[in-house]
């Protein structure tokens, strides 16, 4: 289980990157990407999957 | 002043006296949030604060400039009047921004600027996110640019959700100015500007998250006062949702202490891809926006010269030579060069003196010449800063807007004509647009005019005159005045 970034509707603003828990997500060539070995969709950490609360763009931060 | 307020958006708010003397009740009660452009309008700490900062001082806007950097893009709100996907290097308003900049990026830049542009005195953060909330990018940017450049002012803009956390950071950096950006002070007027908030963990929505929001932002304004920092407030005036209650607005934030409030104008068009612009909110006129300006000026206290820039503008306010400054133009390797900022304070320190004496002067003469009761008038004025008549009217992209009567001149405004794409309007067009934008002038004063433009504003009513080219500003409004008023123009020529 692990969310990933729609790269087309992704603003790079890089919110995600600093609320992510797990370090899972990173800014690579000209976007952010998530690990899907780091993620684990905040489970156990919060209520809700923190990029996806965060990302300005609805249905940005989705499951993979 | 009388003058029947128009009617906003359906509220019927009657006089503009009326709504003085409401706002005299709570409005301004200590000489704390005086913004004036004057020494003798504030103490002597304060001036020393901002007088070199052009967004706080009317007076420093004509002499010195500002650089934005963008790079904070990450934001912890969502306004409707924002849409983070959209961008336009022709567009100028708060949030839009071409190019996004890594800390380091930032620093080389801002030196770069530095070495090219004297007038520089302010660096700000204003985004395109929040500045607040992306704060490890806004710190680390501050302390490499202060290494290098220790005199220049350096401010930012936020929101105020996360500001609090951040408060010693500022002192220790000794930021003494910060903008806050507050559309209301009562959480149901929230509901229809903030769609949601990321608060503590969780994405909030209606009256929690507006109430959270609002509680921050007055947490953020009482911190900051009480630790001297400078606050400017900009409000958003969104007509049918904040535009009276932005009377409220300005006298509690008053009363908490804000040394500036600048209510700005909703900038709003469908092609934005904002919820506002979809959903057909309309921004406020020129004169409405005048009107309520007017009507919370209970204390001199309001700013007036604010040019909504990018969240990347560099230059005087009201022009962006950011295109200059690309990262692909700046140098891999700069270092600081002082002696042309150095050369520019000295020459700054000398003429902004000469000015205020000239316009002392004219003041005196037009005072005991015309009568008291004699009618206002509104005179735009085309100057590429200097506080001097030096533009050409074609080079124009907007005019400072002075209003004169017995008691002297007063800066009021800027009018813009270039708020928006405007690619693909000939020439003709573009006398259109100037022409619209100029309704209730009554005189123009430019440096230059060719004889076309010069009888087509004639016949909209406009006289155009050029023969004040590059003196000061004050003078040339006042000589035209007394002219105006029948009595002899008697400009002492200071230029």
């Amino acid at each position: 289980m692990a969310l990933k970034i729609i790269k087309s509707q992704c603003t790079v603003c890089g919110a995600c990157e600093f609320e992510c828990p797990n370090a899972a997500i990173k800014f690579k060539g000209d976007t952010y990407i998530i690990d899907p070995a780091l993620c684990t969709e905040c489970e156990g950490h919060y209520d809700a999957p923190q990029c996806a609360e965060v990302c300005p763009v609805p249905n940005t931060c989705v499951p993979a | 002043m009388g003058g029947t307020v128009i009617s906003l958006d359906g509220l019927q708010i009657g006089t503009r006296d009326d709504l003085t003397k409401a706002m005299e009740s709570k409005g301004c009660e200590s000489s704390s949030c005086g913004s004036s452009d004057a020494p003798e309008d504030m103490d002597p700490a304060t001036w020393e604060k901002v007088k070199d900062h052009p967004c706080y001082s009317e007076e420093a806007h004509h002499y010195f400039a500002r650089m934005h950097v963008a790079v904070a893009p990450a934001c912890n709100i969502q306004c409707n009047y924002c849409n983070r996907k959209y961008d336009c290097a022709n567009e100028s308003r708060p949030g839009v921004v071409s190019e996004r900049l890594t800390p380091e990026m930032a620093a080389r830049k801002v030196i770069a600027v530095a070495n090219e542009i004297p007038q520089l005195s302010v660096l700000g953060i204003a985004g395109p996110g929040d500045s607040a909330y992306d704060w490890k990018k806004t710190k680390e940017t501050f302390q490499r640019v202060a290494e290098q450049l220790p005199d220049i002012k350096l401010c930012l803009s936020t929101n105020g959700l996360a500001l609090p956390d951040h408060v010693d950071d500022l002192l220790d950096m000794n930021i003494d100015h910060v903008t806050l950006t507050i559309n209301m002070i009562d959480p149901e007027v929230g509901t229809k500007i903030y769609p949601w908030i990321f608060w503590d963990r969780k994405r909030r929505t209606g009256l929690e998250a507006a109430t959270i929001l609002h509680e921050r932002q007055m947490q953020s304004l009482d911190m900051l006062h009480e630790r001297g920092i400078l606050v400017k407030v900009n409000s958003v005036m969104i007509p049918g949702i904040n535009d009276k209650h932005l009377l409220e607005v300005n006298a509690e934030v008053k009363r908490r202490g804000a040394f500036l409030h600048n209510i700005m104008p909703l900038i709003s068009a469908p092609e934005h891809g904002t919820h506002f612009g979809l959903t057909g909110q309309r921004g406020p006129n020129a004169a409405e926006l005048k009107e309520l300006q007017d009507a919370c000026a209970g204390g001199a206290n309001l700013m007036r010269h604010c040019r909504q820039c990018r969240a990347d503008a560099v230059g005087l306010l009201g022009e962006d030579r950011g295109q200059e400054f690309t990262m692909d133009l700046v140098p891999d390797e700069v270092s600081y060069d002082p002696t042309k900022r150095e050369a520019y304070r000295d020459w700054v320190a000398e003429e902004r003196g000469e000015r205020r004496a000239a316009a002392e002067a004219a003041k005196s003469e037009t005072a005991g010449a015309v009568a008291e009761d004699a009618a206002a008038m509104l005179v735009a004025v085309a100057t590429k800063g200097g506080g001097r008549i030096n533009q050409h009217f074609g080079h124009a992209n907007e005019f400072q807007i002075f209003e004169v009567d017995a008691e002297g001149v007063r800066f009021v405004t800027h009018r813009r004509c270039d708020n928006y794409c405007v690619g693909g309007y000939g020439e003709e067009d573009k006398l259109e647009l100037v022409i619209r934008t100029l309704e209730g002038i009554d005189t123009i004063l430019c440096a230059k005019i060719g004889d076309c433009p010069r009888e087509d504003l004639e016949k909209a009513g406009i006289t155009a005159i050029q023969d004040y080219a590059y003196e000061y500003i004050e003078t040339a409004v006042s000589a035209v005045y007394r002219a105006r008023m029948g009595l002899p123009a008697g400009i002492a020529a200071s230029a």
